[in-house]
């Protein structure tokens, strides 16, 4: 039995860094139950849970983070793509959440109003309008990197700050409230499922197909690595980018609709605050070059949810949520040193002295 | 020729731009700018913001009989806000002998200065701003003084000077310390001798956090209550709802009294609450304490799920108006006037307490209640 193989491939391993990070943080977790003497593994107990209102569920941290951390994986998802072709990220997508979720709360609720409890259009409809709402955002900002190369921070930087206040306007100025049980589904529960983590598995399940039934994932990838040869080579590069933002755009819409069913209103003001920033931290979390080419979708989703950890721990340890960015910053350090050049040719120094050492 | 066409359009652009300009600083009331340029945005401000350069030119004029009041509103960011600012249109009217200037600042501090200073310009009788900003008021304040005209603020505080009349608005310690007493009335009437609670809090370091949180832990010191867990919520129902599913895996079975320090939290508590099978309201075991008390919280209230909601009273407007007429028949208002707020709950929740040695009347929510709130 020859381990050294095995360890060599995961020490190559894209998802290495991910899968550390997300370990320390449950790590962290297992130390403070022992040390509360509450069972090393009550973190991660999941038990059934008679609830008022929605039946038995399942019940336990875990399943908190898979749920809340729904939105984030959502996004990163999209992020990813985008980084992956354009090489640059897309802020907008907290705010296009927002748009998303007041666009669509609108059209349930009817122009103006600010509380019902029926449905003006049939939820369907509302709904795919909220989606296609993300499409068309991400088609707007896709337009600005892909045909007119603008740089993708600064295209993207005006839906950040337009998307909101256009939601705003659309809203009326007003929390719009849908007291309707059919609208809550999105949030609630699938039997003892939450349904945010079915809809969330149910994107990753699609986009994983199609990125490897297709060659679309190779197409992102090269334009990503260089996008001049890739069109030499008989790619539309400008299609493909422009594509990775449409999509990045669906799934902002699809998280807005999450986000704003868990309320059961449209917060235009803060749904996904912020969250475009957990987006991009996560594709870099997920061992994720944010210059472009290479990507890992497992490594991203894996970061989301380490992200949405981090808070789910400082909850359990009673620890304000004000100081997350603080351990996110540590994170990210921490990462960004692991990919500096100078660390790596390092690391690479040391193993090549480690086998030449072997060899003599 | 293209330059020369160019150049041309430039100019002509810029000359619209400085008569833009010099328009705005000359004209008496930037107000209905700010609204009109939003056209669709709040049906209900818009009207009177649309009258209103149409009242003051007669009002100029005539000035006969109507005090001239100008009012320099924060914006419209909330359900709260615009309560604010109609509960004002509604007490200063015309019918009620009132000419208003109503400025919407739109949360720009310096196109709030330039409202008061128009105002100044227009030599209204009285003005009255809701600061947006606690600083940097001195010398347009002076500059009040030495025209003559009362200044009275409403709702936020300012802290580098004192050149006005009075303050109107509401002391979030005092809803604190209200929910406090209540709740100490109320665990007494129903023989409750424990209380452990739990604290989701408002948007950290925000006036309404402080204020709410220090008013109860006072009580709560006092009385030798358990705080177990105080985390924040940021004043939204998800924020809410990711607290409070966390506080029922930490806490499970063992706190009795959740605080909300606003409604929109106390929606999402409720939602992680009925997740966890943690039963609340009036009647249960768990007492949920919620504040602002707007008219979705106020259904709740009545649906027996939140089993008391502390008000925080925009209704700054009629209390104005007798500042002002104190003034008007010469006399000297209070330096800081408190705006009444209301305690909400049903009829079997509802207990006598008293706050500072004040004592204190709840008001029982019904379907008129509900209907009267904002």
């Amino acid at each position: 039995m020859n381990i050294k193989p095995w360890l060599q491939r995961i020490k190559k391993s894209q998802l290495l860094l991910p899968v550390v990070a997300m370990i320390l943080v449950m790590a962290v977790n297992i130390i403070h139950d022992v040390a509360t003497g509450a069972g090393a593994f009550s973190f991660f107990k999941i038990t059934l849970q008679q609830t008022t209102s929605n039946g038995t569920i399942l019940y336990g941290r875990i399943i908190d983070i898979l749920n809340r951390g729904s939105e984030a994986a959502l996004l990163a998802l999209g992020m990813t793509l985008v980084v992956s072709a354009s090489a640059g990220t897309d802020i907008s997508v907290g705010s296009v959440m927002s748009l998303c979720a007041s666009f669509c709360c609108m059209l349930l609720a009817g122009y103006g109003v600010s509380s019902t409890n029926d449905l003006a259009v049939p939820l369907a409809i509302g709904v795919i309008a909220g989606i296609l709402m993300g499409c068309l955002c991400g088609a707007f900002n896709g337009l600005l990197v892909a045909r007119l190369n603008i740089q993708p921070m600064v295209a993207t930087l005006i839906l950040y700050s337009a998307a909101r206040a256009i939601g705003l306007l659309v809203c009326n100025d007003l929390i719009v409230y849908i007291r309707n049980d059919s609208f809550g589904f999105f949030g609630s529960f699938l039997g003892p499922i939450p349904t945010p983590i079915i809809i969330t598995a149910i994107c990753i399940a699609i986009l994983a197909l199609v990125l490897k039934k297709t060659a679309l994932g190779m197409y992102i990838q090269s334009v990503g690595i260089n996008a001049r040869a890739s069109r030499i080579a008989g790619l539309n590069s400008k299609m493909i980018i422009h594509l990775a933002y449409i999509i990045c755009g669906l799934f902002a819409g699809i998280a807005g609709i999450v986000a704003s069913s868990r309320i059961t209103s449209a917060d235009s003001n803060n749904i996904g605050l912020y969250l475009e920033m957990d987006a991009i931290l996560a594709v870099a979390l997920g061992g994720n070059s944010l210059g472009g080419g290479k990507f890992s979708l497992a490594g991203s989703i894996i970061g989301a949810y380490t992200i949405q950890a981090i808070t789910t721990t400082l909850y359990a340890l009673g620890v304000s949520t004000n100081q997350a960015p603080v351990f996110k910053a540590i994170i990210v350090i921490l990462i960004v040193a692991i990919q500096a050049p100078p660390v790596k040719a390092y690391m690479r120094k040391r193993s090549l002295n480690k086998t030449s050492k072997g060899v003599a | 020729m293209k330059k020369k066409v160019l150049a041309s359009v430039l100019a002509a652009v810029m000359i619209a731009g400085l008569t833009a300009c010099g328009g705005q600083a000359a004209a008496p009331a930037p107000a209905p700018e700010a609204p009109a340029a939003e056209a669709p945005a709040k049906e209900e401000a818009e009207a009177p913001a649309e009258e209103a350069p149409a009242e003051e030119a007669p009002a100029a004029e005539e000035a006969g009989g109507l005090i001239s009041v100008g009012f320099a509103q924060v914006g419209h960011e909330s359900d709260w806000r615009t309560a604010s600012t109609k509960s004002c249109q509604d007490v200063f009217s015309e019918a009620n002998g009132y000419n208003l200037s109503f400025v919407d600042c739109d949360n720009d501090s310096a196109a709030q200065l330039e409202a008061v200073r128009s105002f100044i310009e227009q030599d209204v009788d009285y003005i009255i701003i809701d600061p947006i900003v606690s600083t940097g008021w001195d010398t347009v304040l002076g500059e009040c003084e030495e025209a003559g005209i009362p200044v009275i603020v409403i709702d936020r505080t300012i802290d580098d000077s004192d050149k006005y009349v009075s303050w109107v608005g509401s002391d979030f310690l005092t809803e604190g310390k209200a929910a406090g007493e209540w709740l100490k009335a109320y665990a007494a009437k129903q023989g409750i001798s424990e209380i452990n609670y739990l604290i989701i809090q408002g948007t950290t370091g925000s006036s309404a956090q402080i204020g709410r949180t220090d008013g109860f832990r006072e009580i709560a010191k006092a009385e030798g209550w358990n705080e177990l867990d105080a985390q924040t919520g940021d004043f939204t129902e998800a924020g809410g709802q990711e607290v409070m599913e966390s506080f029922c895996k930490s806490y499970a079975g063992k706190f009795n009294v959740v605080i909300c320090e606003n409604d929109n939290e106390a929606f999402g508590a409720m939602t992680a609450m009925d997740n966890a099978g943690v039963k609340y309201g009036p009647g249960n075991d768990v007492i949920l304490i919620s504040y602002d008390a707007c008219t979705a919280g106020l259904k709740e209230v009545q649906a027996g799920k939140i089993t008391a909601d502390f008000e925080c009273n925009p209704l700054a407007a009629p209390t104005v108006e007798k500042v002002i007429q104190t003034l008007q028949s010469g006399g000297t208002p209070e330096a800081q006037i408190l705006v009444p707020d209301n305690w909400y709950a049903l009829k079997d929740q509802i207990v006598d307490f008293s706050v500072d040695g004040n004592a204190q009347s709840m008001t029982e929510v019904t379907d008129a209640v509900i209907e009267a709130q904002y």
